[in-house]
């Protein structure tokens, strides 16, 4: 009885403990999140000088979203550069994991390699964004590279072909991303009971058929997560594009993200539209996170 | 002979595999490692010599580059110092607020802990850029324009940071070590404050340097607040220098601006990578 008022007693701190981190989240994220959604049905923008509402205006900013339909552009440009991000880095990752983890394979300098892989990852994207900029201007070291070995005669202009724009951008968030993504799968690998592949290489198993009928179908959970999450951060792709074409999204809009139309929007304070934009971006992480949720939820609760 | 026989069976022999490895590696190692070469170059370039083509091998006009940089228009002696102050006090904020939240749910039982632990775990997939509308319009409601509050308490509710406390305490801080020092009359406080936190000295440095490059990075909620030249900070200097027109520029300063951005991150990454790179895995093990 005494013992039981005395633990009451103590887990009132719970609550002392948990206050800043509640207090801190309901004034500059939960409050944010409800004035974003309230916002999403108001016209309010700046037409000119004239400040024009804010009108309730119901789902009509959500219509207009979809009938002007540069959203769908937007959706699909940042949707292709997760993709050709992705792609590359997920094979490239699976492949330098499983080499560090081999121990047949015994690689040296691993510590090295794993250095020297996740230090883009820290890189701040924007200067990033602008030094690639600089390197692969018309005019910049790149070409001039290219030219003075003799593989091209004239200047390549990079950042005026969509392709070629479009693979810079994910060029670069590879580049940031991959040495995370392959540390994440690592650890995964490592976690795999080694007498597996001791059965397996007793068996006389190739590598790669350890690594098709082994490590992948145990990583799965893994590389769903890391997938899923891959998508959220692709979704909020914006430094990047954002500098390396000065928020123009050019060459044809080609570059323009989802979170860069929506900075459009806050800059010029058409708080309507970047409402509804918000929220559609909201339900769509969402939805993402639930499915991590759900995949990684059993290991969450184990602990 | 075992060891011979099984390489034979083994398609490519272990020496092979080995080379490509290596290989792959380098070149890998090379494309993660040449920008910043060339960065380094070019920054000691004067324009003249930036005009004429690349080089591999670095010049003499470092010094020129940099001072030409800090006695022009771009206030990078007030960026720096900005990006230092809101990235330094995110950090400590960040890591002591995340440590106090993981511990309140990680020592105590009270009601509603069956209900925030799953409600924090939800949250942290949600981005910030998604609310950054409420957001702004908050500050400007709280007259913060231009403050660098905004930027600073909300580094408070962290989810993720409060995440791989929560996990570090599960492997770590065992609870009968707080029950022990209970019985030697310890205040709760005082027990967080003089007995977690030093145990949890190893996560709470992993995650200092991640909220603090994190913050030194971040690019799009400084932009939507920080208007005045002097508050600026780091990366709007950069977006600043892309907006110019660059061509009238001396690429020389340029290059000089965004190795300032860079490099600073790179020394301390360099110095404390063994435990950063230990940290992401450490992290990550759950997910």
């Amino acid at each position: 009885m005494r013992r039981k008022s005395k633990a009451v007693r103590y887990n009132k701190w719970g609550y002392i403990f948990l206050l800043p981190f509640i207090t801190v989240y309901v004034v500059f994220q939960l409050i944010p999140m409800f004035t974003t959604i309230y916002n999403s049905f108001f016209e309010n923008y700046m037409s000119g000088l004239t400040q024009v509402g804010p009108n309730f205006v119901g789902l009509d900013n959500y219509k207009s979203l979809f009938v002007q339909g540069d959203i769908w552009v937007y959706t699909k440009n940042t949707l292709v550069l997760w993709i050709l991000c992705f792609v590359p880095q997920i094979i490239l990752s699976l492949l330098l994991g499983a080499w560090f983890s081999d121990t047949r394979l015994h690689l040296k300098g691993q510590r090295f390699f794993k250095t020297v892989i996740y230090l883009p990852n820290l890189i701040m994207a924007s200067a990033f964004s602008m030094l690639f900029f600089t390197l692969f201007s018309d005019g910049g070291p790149i070409n001039s590279l290219l030219m003075q070995i003799g593989f091209i005669s004239e200047p390549y202009k990079f950042l005026s072909n969509a392709g070629s724009a479009r693979g810079l951008i994910a060029f670069m968030n590879c580049l940031m991303w991959f040495g995370n993504t392959t540390i994440l799968l690592m650890a995964g690998m490592m976690g795999i009971d080694t007498s597996l592949f001791e059965a397996s290489e007793v068996d006389g198993a190739t590598s790669t058929q350890v690594f098709f009928r082994i490590t992948l179908p145990l990583l799965k959970p893994i590389l769903i997560y890391v997938m899923i999450t891959s998508l959220i951060g692709g979704l909020q792709l914006f430094d990047v594009p954002q500098i390396l074409t000065n928020g123009t999204g050019d060459p044809m809009r080609s570059t323009m993200t989802l979170i860069m139309f929506l900075n459009k929007h806050l800059f010029s304070k058409n708080y309507g539209m970047a409402g509804a934009l918000s929220v559609l971006l909201f339900i769509i992480t969402a939805a993402l996170s639930l499915v991590i949720f759900k995949v990684t939820g059993n290991d969450k609760r184990k602990g | 002979m075992i060891s011979d026989h099984n390489e034979l069976k083994k398609g490519l022999g272990i020496h092979t595999r080995r080379i490509i490895a290596y290989t792959v590696l380098i070149i890998i190692s090379f494309l993660c490692l040449f920008w910043f070469y060339v960065l380094f170059i070019n920054a000691t370039r004067s324009n003249g010599e930036l005009q004429s083509g690349f080089t591999p091998l670095p010049s003499g006009n470092l010094m020129t580059n940099w001072k030409n940089l800090v006695h022009g228009t771009l206030p990078v002696w007030n960026g720096l110092f900005n990006s230092l102050i809101i990235s330094g006090l995110s950090a400590v904020l960040c890591v002591y607020f995340s440590t106090m939240t993981a511990y309140a749910i990680h020592a105590y039982d009270f009601a509603l802990k069956k209900f925030i632990y799953p409600f924090i775990l939800m949250i942290m997939m949600i981005p910030t850029q998604v609310t950054a509308l409420g957001f702004i319009r908050l500050v400007d409601r709280m007259k913060l324009e231009d403050s660098f509050i905004p930027l600073i308490i909300p580094a408070v509710a962290a989810p993720v940071t409060f995440f791989y406390m929560k996990q570090y305490m599960e492997s770590s801080l065992p609870l009968s070590l707080i029950e022990a020092a209970r019985i030697d009359g310890s205040g709760e406080f005082h027990t967080f404050n003089m007995i977690v936190l030093p145990l949890m000295k190893p996560a709470i440095a992993v995650q200092a340097i991640f909220t603090f490059v994190s913050n030194w990075n971040n690019y799009f909620t400084p932009a939507l607040i920080l208007h005045e030249d002097k508050k600026k900070t780091l990366p709007i200097l950069i977006a600043q220098l892309r907006a110019a027109d660059w061509l009238k520029f001396d690429m020389g300063q340029v290059y000089v601006m965004i190795a300032f951005s860079i490099f600073p991150v790179i020394i301390v990454y360099l110095i404390l990578s063994r435990y950063i790179v230990q940290g992401v895995a450490l992290g990550s093990v759950k997910g």
